[in-house]
């Protein structure tokens, strides 16, 4: 291997002297952008499966890890932001150098990225996990009434906005409406916005039972554990949520709190949650990683998560464009990642790449601060479609809401967080 | 300091084995990290959790449960639902892999 990765900061970041062996990858270095569950766990997986001879540089803004799974509990008020904040310690005690900055641009050819901060570190291996960008013009006015705080997505990334939301509903009198609306497949976690609206119902029911919470999906149909929401709706929260298919939000009047939709009757409401159409996060966008579906979402060779866009650049999570029944969960781009880290491993160590990764997903929702109802599935790649299809006999829903796998759904968090960042 | 000497040994050890078995633990190692997720990296379930390590039990008892899960005849949440994903060959290897963890 040729090595050409560069670093012209490496004195700023104290990264030189690391200890390596002679082996052919020994100084290879990964640079990751992005610390979420796609980023991390590349990171961490990366140092576990090269027995800890790569070097590997994370680029990630904020100081600790914020989960999105579990928010809506913060938003429900039964959780704290503090219980789903992870510092990134972890990581450092893996040998992950971590840099605290954003990444403002990719050079594939050079093979470099460029801080905001302005220094510029160069790659053997790059991962890309940028999660998604909300597409706040594709609806009318939403910017705007976003910027002034009025109304809240709480969905890219999981803090402040979150604990801003939940001020929101603490906020609004009795006899209030809060309204979310969702936007047409795929957006990052399918059931998520069920669930948040069955954690405000919770809230509601319990401190302010005149008040009402509607659900305004663009899709037909609930686009995820459909059957087990309905009838959570109808036996749990019957005359507090009201779902309404087919609503597909156009324009926001911030002032008026109104909503408008391509087709059906404007909705007013007081806690306005409108969540727009999204693509890969700003990043794999300036890159030019976003080649597929109209350029929202980018591209990648499954085997390995390679970007059909550039080479040496590995693309993980929600940013990607997802395989068939492949769902936009944390829980996802955490596999991805063990399958993209375990291929850059054999590609820096000159051994071909396994020629059938698997992937599982486990996805949690809550229905109230106990019960909780789950979709699991496997996914085996399929050499001859290159892609992943779900194994033919695996997979399912719960039979209903219990508290049994509502302790399950928290041991799972307590577990991926520390596979991810531990 | 004490942690680059380990990286060497541990660099040591990987490069005494052949490739063509290095690339094959990788794989596996790989395969069980699909397990992780619930139950901890390698095996290792953070300290309090209900769903139980695998790292160290032993690899009859582990693989018995897998199959049972497959076959359904033991009551799970979701397990009779993703053992059924893996074959019969997979479940022995993840059974192996996780045995020959330290608890």
């Amino acid at each position: 291997m040729k090595r050409r990765g560069f670093l012209h900061a490496a004195a700023a970041f104290g990264l030189a002297g690391c200890a390596s062996t002679a082996s052919i990858p020994a100084k290879a270095r990964v640079v990751v952008v992005g610390g979420g569950y796609g980023g991390a766990t590349a990171a961490k997986y990366v140092r576990l499966l090269s027995d800890h001879r790569i070097d590997v540089v994370v680029i990630e803004p904020n100081a600790a890890f914020v989960s999105c799974p579990l928010s809506n509990l913060v938003i429900g008020g039964s959780r704290s932001i503090g219980f789903i904040t992870t510092p990134y310690g972890g990581l450092a005690r893996q040998g992950v150098t971590l840099v605290q900055d954003t990444a403002r641009a990719i050079d594939p050819q050079r093979k470099t990225v460029t801080l905001a901060g302005g220094p510029v570190i160069g790659y053997d291996k790059l991962v890309v996990s940028p999660g998604v960008e909300l597409l706040f013009d594709t609806i009318e006015g939403l910017r705007a009434a976003h910027d002034s705080g009025r109304v809240l997505q709480a969905w890219q990334k999981a803090g402040a906005e979150t604990t801003a939301l939940r001020r929101q509903l603490e906020a609004m009198p009795d006899g209030g409406v809060y309204a979310i609306t969702i936007p047409e497949q795929p957006y990052r976690c399918p059931p998520g916005p069920y669930e948040r609206a069955c954690q405000v119902a919770w809230y509601f029911r319990n401190a302010k039972p005149r008040s009402k919470v509607l659900v305004l999906d663009a899709n037909p149909d609930v686009t995820s554990k459909g059957a087990l929401f309905k009838r959570v709706w109808s036996e749990q929260y019957r005359g507090i949520l009201e779902y309404r298919p087919q609503h597909k939000a156009v324009a926001v009047d911030e002032r008026a709190g109104v909503i408008k939709f391509e087709v059906e009757e404007d909705v007013k409401a007081d806690v306005l949650n409108v969540l727009p159409a999204m693509r890969a996060g700003a990043i794999a966008v300036q890159a030019g990683l976003n080649n597929l579906a109209g350029h929202r979402w980018c591209g990648v060779d499954y085997l390995d998560f390679q970007s059909t866009a550039a080479r040496d650049i590995h693309v993980l999570g929600d940013a990607i464009q997802s395989a068939p029944a492949m769902p936009k969960s944390g829980h996802m781009a955490n596999a991805h990642a063990k399958v993209a880290a375990a291929a850059i491993v054999a590609e820096l160590s000159g051994w071909p790449v396994n020629p059938a990764p698997m992937l599982t997903n486990t996805c949690y929702s809550f229905v109230d601060d106990r019960r909780v109802i789950h979709v699991a599935s496997v996914h085996e790649y399929v050499a001859a479609e290159r892609t992943y299809k779900a194994v033919g006999a695996s997979g399912g829903v719960s039979p209903g809401p219990s508290e049994l796998e509502g302790r399950y759904a928290l041991d799972w968090a307590r577990n991926i967080w520390a596979d991810t960042l531990n | 300091m004490r942690m680059a000497r380990t990286a060497l040994l541990l660099a040591a050890a990987w490069l005494a084995l052949p490739a063509h078995a290095q690339q094959e633990a990788l794989y596996l190692r790989t395969l069980a990290a699909n397990c992780a997720q619930c139950h901890g990296t390698e095996g290792h379930a953070a300290a309090g959790s209900t769903v139980p390590a695998l790292a160290g039990r032993p690899r009859a008892e582990l693989l018995a449960l897998l199959k049972a899960f497959k076959a359904g005849t033991r009551p799970a949440t979701l397990m009779q639902q993703l053992a059924r994903g893996y074959s019969d060959a997979q479940l022995e290897q993840l059974a192996a892999f996780f045995a020959a963890q330290q608890r």
